[in-house]
């Protein structure tokens, strides 16, 4: 039984790196190079970084860039059972002998997974490079925030690359370093500095899963490469597979922004707009779903672990769907967006071979129409003052056309406007979880349906209806260097369903996940398009409705339902978290610390203040008489000798 | 033979009670010698009785200490009662916690 | 060259050079002489050691470099050193850390105290590196109490106002952990007494035949004497006191160095000359380490003193290195090592990091604190990294250690692995909860009036080249090795192996055994 099952399942078998492959390492190299040029150099020479810093951190990124697109091609021309291969840079860490050994290697993964990976993450990360050239150009620090990009993009790629989980644990901890730098990147202010911080402690939750699937891996395999698990995992038993599989989960959860560990993502809304766009909605954030489609080895061999992916991704989609809708504030309302979508994309990664290669697609387009609007966003945001609050726009499509029409693009994706990217791939996932359960694939609608309710919401409060500007505001457009990456991510926006031609993404990805048999879905797939199509009409028709024919009030109202009061407060995430988990802490710390210096301590010093009190008592005897001296000489004489007699009668 | 040791014992024990009970530092000292003296002479008695010479070697060394402390002790009680008029001993009770 | 007494050398470096700084004359007025010479004396040190390094043969597990004499024949003790893997790196450590700490106590003291804190200095180096490299137990005993006398009159003489009743404290510990020691020691005599000539020798002992009672009493003396000094739960509590009020330089030195003492000889004596009670006494102190990792860790969340909050984060790590050595696998004893040499780097630089903060703002507290990045960056970020690495980030060097002790643990017991690992989320809240509250923000208003003031040229100012000079080399040793631990692996695993062989523990092998379906994978 166990065997049939490993034998379905794609193991991860590399070849050796050669030809154009050895330059996979230069990938990584390149923005790390770039990282350590502009942070070291920056700090020390500060003027000329900030003349040509940021055309430095921007080539290095456009420079993997080229060499991920010479490398997908390469692969393209290969055999499909040929499509994997690995780089031995060195061994990273070596320790034990005989069956105990671990050697885990700085090895480089490459196959077709991986390589779709490296062309979103260097070219839309090329992209919001080139974009923040624009935005940051009146930061004094402009150097460091480049410095900073690039530090993610080589731990963002040493993610993806890495042949075993300890590597992909260092690239996975990297974007969790950059991310923190980035969202506390204006960390004069107190929000983001605190944003940074509960971002970072939150993703160390789930690191904290990861890493003990880490030891697991070691304890169950003898080592954490994905060549020996997918190997050995059909002999592992189940129980540890679902252990495996939770763990992973757990991370997943963290860096994906999944409940129950999503409070930080709406936070990390602080960082400039570029970060959002390329870390809190392209790349890092999808870092989890990346994790368990590559662990598919894992998920196939655990029903339970599966069930709880789809739980959470089920629950997050509509909860992030949700705030999205409440949300006045334009980057938050985003947040809430991506949040849901990478539900989306979890809820096809656990629903198992048939959805990896949908979630995969959706995770590339959403990529490209995130971006862009997180991109248009900051574009707004650059002509408005940096103001984020919706309830000041409005009617802003006239005065920045370009950012308007680029917006509509992603927008019109995002909601699933047939003939979009966005539609292809939702679509795909929603058909496969009413295949494999209704009420899974009805949550999936009914989100589907929330997603067109605040994505125009938020299109109307922008673009359209009345404008509600401060007095000294001027919109204007932004300068070609934050347009064109718009132009170019709104054009893949559009076109990102190509991937789907002729099944061409399951196919390219199946050497990796599988290619399961397609179930029949309950109904025609027409059908369920048309279902699809019709819900998510409904949910802007009822945007059109509460928003486009209404004043939109300059200030929240105050008087509004339970429900959108509870959205407005992240649906009491992080009072959740507050009352359960950090005042609980902070108690306990302080009280610890109490408890440190009267109990522990305090037996210490209680136990010296005792000897001392009785040195107290006892050098009374010292009374300097000398007959009194003498008489205790005397009576020790008398006890000796009484205890002598004792001792020989 | 025995009335060698009982000497000593009743030597002894004057001294003990001189010691314990005198205040003047002259005969308090002069009772330390004494009790010294009745160990010499149970040592000497001893040393006859085991037929040896033990007994006397240590009467000797007790001697040359009894000299000794005769020295330092009778210039300290000097240097006392020059300095504060008195030999009591009950006087000198500085040395104390 | 083979047969030179270098060990012999290198600790007599340090110890003329601390006679000649305390006899030099003291002059009035600045007088950088004693620092200079002090400074020569610890690079001169360091250079000996690197000779050492050199003439290491790396692979090999056993003693290296031994020179023996007799002592005091009559008890069997002995003039003896030498080193493995575990001593190398200890020794390298502490010489290439003395001239850090010279450095970064440069502008602390001036006149005579900068004369007495010199001399203190490279005595304490010289009586460590002979504990590093002691082979022989009585002479370990005798420098591991002699270590006590220059860190007495370190804590005692330089720092904040507590700082007398501190060293008392410290001394008072300490001493208590040596007695029991000292105990141990004689009993040690004892029993190879019994069996023949008496001898101090490790490798003597290490042949003796123990029995299981005697083993495990005489276990327990160089167990407490060094969970003192290690510290553990719950004979932590000098240690706060301590770091709070010596200065960061001797701070690192303390917990750097003498620490390191403890867990050292826990490697080295109690799994090295008592693997059976060793074994025997596995649950408690297990117990004992996760304690420390955790209580540790939530004790310096709740501190508003800087100094105190490294301090107490040592606890924490010290429970992680103690967990290490005593789940007895190659995974858990490498890791503890490379731990120590980490958790001393990474320290020593969060140290000297916040000794140069206190510096300029004057102040321990962290809530006095804020807004600091702006206006040093250089210092803000170098102590970010510093405090990265404590927290465990993956590139930088602790993370190697911290997984590799986890793995272990993890392997013992999966619920040991899933207490310690809660240790990773708690170090991320002290460090950047502190980091947020000392350097981010808006500019605190004393700040702000002191920033006003530099425009004539006084206040607050980003690191010096002196400053830079400390700290650069810790932070590129934090990245070097964390990404290549191998030179220190090299060194630490035929040591571990030995260790553990001698033990006589068979690590059983992963549950799927590698390679099973390796064949068919490579079709």
């Amino acid at each position: 039984m166990m065997l049939s099952l490993t034998e379905e399942i794609p193991l991860v078998h590399p070849t050796a790196a050669d030809g154009a492959f050895s330059l996979l390492w230069l990938i990584i190299a390149l923005p790390l190079a770039g990282a350590t040029i502009l942070l070291i150099g920056g700090a020390i020479a500060p003027k000329p970084f900030k003349v040509w810093g940021h055309l430095l951190g921007t080539l290095m990124p456009i420079g993997s860039f080229l060499i991920s697109l010479v490398l997908f091609i390469q692969l393209i021309g290969r055999d499909e059972g040929d499509r994997q291969v690995v780089q031995h840079l060195y061994d990273w860490i070596s320790v034990g002998t005989g069956s105990n050994e671990l050697t885990v290697g700085m090895d480089l993964l490459y196959d077709p997974l991986t390589a779709l990976f490296l062309l979103l993450i260097t070219g839309v990360g090329s992209l919001i490079h080139v974009y923040s050239i624009g935005y940051m150009e009146h930061d004094e620090r402009r150097a460091r925030f480049f410095g900073y990009l690039n530090l993610f993009v080589a731990a963002m790629l040493m993610l993806v690359m890495s042949e075993n989980y300890l590597g992909l644990f260092l690239g996975w901890e990297g974007v969790g370093l950059a991310s923190y730098l980035l969202i506390g990147f204006w960390q004069h202010k107190h929000s983001a500095a605190s944003a940074a911080k509960k971002a970072f402690v939150i993703n160390r939750v789930g690191d904290m899963g990861l890493s003990t699937a880490i030891m697991l891996a070691f304890v169950t395999f003898g080592s954490t490469s994905f060549t020996v698990i997918s190997a050995g995992a059909g002999e592992a038993g189940d129980n540890v597979m679902t252990a495996f599989g939770l763990l992973l989960l757990l991370g997943a959860c963290g860096k994906s922004a999944q409940v129950p560990l999503q409070s930080w993502l709406l936070d990390a809304m602080e960082g400039p707009t570029p970060v959002s766009a390329l870390i809190h909605a392209a790349t890092m954030v999808t870092a989890g779903v990346y994790l368990i489609v590559r662990s598919n080895f894992i998920f196939e061999l655990s029903d339970a672990a599966r069930t709880a992916v789809v739980i959470v991704a089920t629950v997050t989609l509509l909860w992030g769907a949700i705030i999205g809708c409440a949300k006045d504030d334009i980057k938050k309302a985003l947040a809430g967006s991506t949040m849901s979508q990478i539900g989306y994309m979890m809820l096809g990664a656990g629903l198992g071979p048939a959805g990896y290669a949908f979630a995969i697609f959706h995770l590339l387009t959403h990529g490209f129409f995130k971006a862009n609007m997180f991109l248009g966003a900051g574009s707004v945001m650059h002509g408005m003052n940096d103001d984020v609050d919706m309830r000041h726009y409005g009617a802003i499509r006239k005065f920045m056309p370009v950012t308007f029409l680029t917006f509509a693009m992603g927008y019109l994706a995002i909601i699933g406007f047939p003939g979009f990217s966005g539609f292809w791939s939702k679509d795909k996932i929603i058909e496969v979880a009413l295949t494999e359960n209704l009420f899974i694939g009805i949550c999936a609608l009914l989100g589907a349906g929330i997603t067109g309710f605040y994505m125009t919401r938020l299109m109307l409060m922008t673009f359209f209806t009345t404008k509600r500007w401060e007095p000294d505001v001027h919109p204007h457009e932004s300068p070609k260097v934050m347009t064109v990456p718009l132009m170019v991510l709104a054009a893949l926006s559009v076109l990102g369903g190509v991937m789907l031609a002729g099944d061409w993404i399951t196919g390219w990805l199946a050497p990796v996940v599988g290619q399961e048999a397609h179930a029949e879905p309950p109904l025609p797939a027409l059908a369920i398009t048309a279902i699809v199509v019709l819900v998510v009409a409904i949910g802007v028709g009822a945007a059109f409705m509460l928003v486009g024919q209404r004043e939109v009030p300059r200030t929240a109202p105050t008087d509004v339902s339970f429900a959108t009061r509870a959205a407005r407060a992240d649906l009491y995430g992080d009072a959740i978290n507050d009352h359960l988990v950090v005042e609980p802490s902070r108690h306990l710390a302080s009280g610890l610390v109490r408890f440190d210096r009267t109990v522990v301590d305090g037996a210490f010093s209680g136990a010296a203040t005792v000897i001392a009190g009785l040195g107290v008592a006892l050098r009374r005897t010292q009374n300097g008489f000398v007959r009194s001296y003498a008489v205790s000489i005397l009576g020790g004489v008398l006890l000796v000798v009484l205890a002598l007699l004792a001792v020989n009668l | 033979m025995t009335e060698y040791v009982v000497l000593s014992a009743i030597l002894f024990t004057i001294g003990a009670v001189g010691v314990l009970t005198r205040r003047n530092a002259i005969v308090v000292f002069m009772c330390v010698e004494l009790m010294l003296n009745a160990c010499n002479l149970a040592l000497v008695t001893f040393a006859k009785q085991h037929g040896n010479l033990d007994g006397q070697v240590a009467a000797f060394f007790v001697m040359v200490v009894a000299a000794a402390e005769v020295v330092v002790g009778l210039a300290i009680i000097m240097t006392i009662f020059r300095t504060r008029r008195s030999a009591s001993v009950d006087d000198a009770s500085l040395l104390k916690y | 060259m083979n047969d030179f007494p270098i060990l012999t050398l290198v600790l007599l470096v340090p110890l003329v050079g601390a006679a000649v700084v305390g006899l030099m004359p003291t002059r009035e007025g600045v007088d950088d002489r004693p620092k200079q010479v002090g400074l020569i004396f610890s690079v001169l040190t360091l250079i000996i050691g690197v000779v050492i390094a050199a003439a290491y043969k790396v692979g090999d597990g056993g003693m290296q470099l031994t020179e023996t004499h007799d002592w005091v024949p009559a008890f069997g003790v002995h003039y003896a050193l030498g080193l493995d893997g575990l001593g190398l790196l200890m020794v390298l450590l502490t010489v290439a850390l003395v001239p850090l700490v010279l450095l970064a106590a440069w502008t602390d003291a001036d006149g005579a105290d900068a004369k007495r804190f010199v001399a203190w200095t490279l005595a304490l180096e010289a009586l460590s590196l002979t504990v590093f490299a002691a082979t022989d137990v009585f002479l370990f005993y005798v420098v591991f109490e002699a270590t006590l006398i220059p860190a007495y009159f370190l804590v005692g003489g330089f720092g904040r106002k507590n700082r007398s009743a501190a060293a008392l404290k410290f001394l008072m510990f300490q001493l208590g952990g040596g007695l029991v020691l000292l105990g141990s020691v004689i009993g040690l005599y004892v029993v190879s007494a019994q069996q023949g000539s008496p001898s101090y020798l490790y490798s003597d002992l290490q042949a003796l035949d123990i029995s299981t009672d005697a083993g495990r009493w005489l276990f327990a003396g160089f167990f407490i004497a060094f969970a003192i000094k290690a510290p553990l739960f719950p004979v932590h509590t000098w240690l706060a006191d301590t770091t709070e009020q010596a200065t960061p330089p001797t701070s690192v030195l303390l917990v750097y160095i003498l620490d390191k003492i403890g867990t050292f000889g826990m490697l080295r004596f109690c799994l090295g000359l008592f693997p059976e009670a060793s074994e025997w006494a596995t649950p408690l102190v297990i117990v004992l380490a996760l304690i420390s990792i955790v209580y540790g860790a939530f004790v310096a969340i709740g501190q508003d003193d800087i100094l105190r909050l490294i301090g107490l984060t040592s606890l924490s790590h010290f429970g992680f290195i103690t967990l290490g050595i005593f789940v007895f696998t190659a995974q858990g004893a490498t890791g503890s090592i490379l731990y120590m040499v980490n958790h001393g780097i990474a320290t020593a630089a969060l140290f000297f990091a916040a000794g140069f903060l206190i510096k300029r703002r004057g102040t321990t507290l962290i809530s006095q604190m804020g807004g600091l990045e702006k206006v040093t960056p250089v210092l803000a970020g170098l102590f970010l990294v510093a405090g990265l690495a404590t927290l465990g980030l993956p590139g930088l060097s602790q993370f190697v250690s911290e997984i590799l002790v986890l793995i272990a643990a993890f392997d013992y017991a999966w619920y040991v692995g899933a207490i310690a690992v809660s240790g990773i989320v708690l170090a991320a809240v002290y460090v950047l909860w502190a980091y947020q509250r000392m350097m981010t923000g808006p500019n605190p208003a004393g700040l702000q009036a002191e920033l006003d003031a530099d425009a004539q040229g006084e206040g607050v100012r980003d690191l010096t080249r002196r400053e830079l000079v400390v700290l650069a080399p810790l932070t590129a040793a934090l990245v070097l090795f964390g990404f290549y631990p191998a030179p220190l692996l090299d060194v630490s695993n035929p040591t571990v192996y030995s260790l553990l062989d001698n033990a006589g523990v068979a690590d059983d092998g992963p549950d799927v055994p590698v390679g099973t379906h390796a064949e068919e994978g490579d079709h």
